[in-house]
């Protein structure tokens, strides 16, 4: 059996599409989780609206790339306000009840056979992101280390880790502002807030605008990444995956996303190549070839327990912070 | 500009000490405030005026109505009926965020220190009209920078006086309960309220420190803001206000100088029942003549 195959494919995995997809998702995710404290259980639905903005744009429109993106911008704005603006003055749950249902009827919609001529069915929307990959500076596939990249992959992943950075960047500043303060109060105790002239409802909007249009980046990279919109990808095991991304790695920590997202997709990889390996040669023989799939999740999901049950602030979070009285 | 409060306590000398009366330079006056919560009546104010630039004490019996109409006059409660206005403005249905940037800020029972903000972020969040919390400019710090460093040495001289200086950076969740209030009370001042209503300012706070926040209120006065306290305490009534109003099941009974509300008969049975002066004969007989029911 091959290890060191094993380890570079788990290695390309962990810098590679997905983890940029569910890191620019879980960026989002901070934001509204992290820092303010909102329960968007919808991430899923602010990158296809994305996804489906720029792909529609281009594919059915047939506008340029550049129109697509900020359709795609404006769908995730306009998703924000749709949902924020008749639940942000509830309580806390409603909006978690409400995201999680729009999430699921979007998807439902977009791969409905009404609107097929449209958003595609259930085959969803097929190469229409040429324009991108004319841009390609690489003109070969790319080595990284252990790490392999073809050339249009290594191209997309650039422009995401590039995405990433820029956002991790603007959550800093923004985390370090008077704005972020406002942010992180709300999120320990609103009353105390309003008490202070501040106007909650006003803030947890703009945070669920930032937060869907930062995830919605992680649409377009899945789209283009892709070159194909599926409905499916769409689901709210997405949303969950990258609530297990941020939790990993550390709620309102500026890095938790990214080194959430290379580790979640590192050891996911890692797990699944080591079992499929171990399987294959006969070193495991209670289990076959076609459950390694599944019981990667379970192995990472018990992983992740035992991350809650020890390191509770996920990898970079602050123990200190966690353990004080925050009524 | 330190005594300036006094002309304005000076002119309750000639009040009248009956509820409800009219002050003669009011910043707040409330008309027919109603709130029930299902059939129990918990607020049904007649009319009650607040004299600007005195500290008025709002007492009352356990379940007399104290915090739930703090919580109306400040918005975080809404009333079935009944206005009120502050500095002139109708204050009725306006939301509580607006209530604080109008000049009316109050605490709270529960201490609402936030946790896991340094003492000073606590403090700086109670400022107002920062360039800093709009969105677009929170990323460029050179927009906010300057604002900010004036708003920490304001902070600074208000934590100063409140003997918290020390503790500026340490996280407002390792403050003791007492040291929590005093936060509390100094991160309200950072509004620059013209009204301050602190919900038992007293309460979980060590008795050594009763004497400096008693100066503190006395201090915030002198400043020229009018005070409005709920307290158990009353010595501390007693100490400090220029003026106090009881209230009992919903109702302002009585109003008046400290001393005299204290020995007024309608206050004395409201805390302690009709009968406390009555002798016990009634139950007295009841208990000998049925032992076996006791």
């Amino acid at each position: 059996m091959d290890w060191s195959n094993v380890f570079s494919q788990a290695l390309t995995q962990g810098i590679g599409i997905q983890a940029v997809i569910f890191c620019l998702a879980a960026i989002g995710l901070n934001v509204q989780f992290g820092y303010t404290g909102l329960l968007n259980f919808g991430q899923s639905g602010f990158l296809a609206v994305a996804a489906y903005g720029l792909g529609v744009s281009i594919a059915y429109a047939g506008w340029s790339l550049w129109v697509g993106l900020l359709v795609g911008i404006a769908a995730a704005v306009l998703l924000a306000l749709l949902l924020g603006i008749p639940t942000l003055r509830l309580r806390a749950d409603y909006l978690a009840i409400v995201t999680i249902a729009a999430a699921e009827i979007l998807r439902l919609t977009f791969r409905s056979v009404t609107f097929d001529p449209i958003f595609g069915g259930s085959d969803g929307i097929n190469r229409f992101a040429d324009d991108f990959y004319r841009y390609n500076p690489y003109s070969g596939p790319v080595k990284i280390g252990p790490a392999d990249f073809s050339q249009n992959d290594m191209w997309i992943v650039t422009i995401g880790w590039i995405l990433v950075v820029i956002l991790s960047i603007i959550v800093f500043l923004l985390m370090r502002s008077p704005w972020g303060r406002v942010i992180k109060a709300i999120r320990e105790d609103e009353d105390a807030v309003r008490s202070l002239g501040k106007s909650v409802y006003s803030y947890k909007l703009q945070a669920l605008i930032i937060g869907g249009v930062m995830g919605c980046f992680g649409g377009f990279i899945a789209a283009i990444a892709l070159q194909s919109i599926q409905p499916d990808y769409y689901s709210t095991d997405l949303t969950f995956f990258a609530y297990a991304v941020l939790i990993l790695g550390g709620a309102a920590r500026v890095l938790g996303p990214i080194v959430g997202s290379v580790v979640f997709w590192f050891l996911l990889v890692l797990i699944d190549g080591a079992l499929a390996n171990a399987v294959s040669s006969g070193a495991i023989d209670f289990i076959r070839n076609d459950q390694v799939g599944q019981i990667r999740y379970w192995i990472l999901g018990i992983s992740l327990m035992l991350l809650m049950i020890y390191r509770p602030q996920g990898i970079l979070g602050d123990k200190k912070e966690l353990s004080l009285d925050a009524r | 500009m330190p005594d300036d409060h006094r002309p304005l306590v000076e002119a309750l000398k000639d009040v009248p000490h009956e509820a409800g009366v009219a002050k003669p330079d009011p910043i707040l006056v409330a008309d027919d405030v109603m709130r029930h919560f299902g059939g129990l009546v918990a607020v049904d104010v007649d009319h009650v005026e607040i004299q600007r630039g005195t500290i008025t004490a709002l007492i009352g019996p356990n379940g007399a109505g104290k915090t739930t109409f703090f919580n109306l006059l400040t918005g975080f409660d809404r009333p079935n009926e009944g206005q009120w206005t502050f500095e002139g403005r109708q204050l009725a249905g306006v939301r509580p965020h607006k209530v604080a940037k109008y000049g009316m800020v109050r605490t709270f029972q529960l201490t609402k220190a936030l946790s896991r903000l340094t003492v000073m972020e606590n403090m700086r969040l109670g400022a107002q009209h920062q360039r800093g919390e709009k969105l677009f400019a929170s990323i460029f710090p050179f927009l906010w920078r300057g604002q900010e460093n004036e708003i920490s040495e304001r902070a600074l001289r208000l934590l100063e006086s409140f003997n918290l200086a020390q503790k500026q950076d340490d996280l407002a969740g390792s403050l003791s309960g007492g040291q929590r209030k005093l936060l509390e009370m100094a991160r309200a001042l950072m509004v620059r309220p013209d009204m301050i209503m602190l919900d038992e300012p007293m309460a979980g706070v060590n008795p050594a420190l009763t004497q400096s926040l008693l100066d503190h209120i006395r201090e915030v006065r002198a400043g020229g803001t009018t005070v409005l306290f709920v307290e158990h305490d009353m010595d501390m009534v007693r100490d400090i206000s220029d003026w106090v109003i009881v209230m009992s099941q919903g109702k302002v009974i009585a109003e008046g100088p400290p001393h005299d509300v204290m020995s007024n008969e309608a206050v004395i049975d409201a805390y302690l029942g009709t009968h406390h002066d009555k002798p016990l004969t009634d139950s007295g007989e009841a208990l000998t003549a049925h032992p076996e029911e006791v």
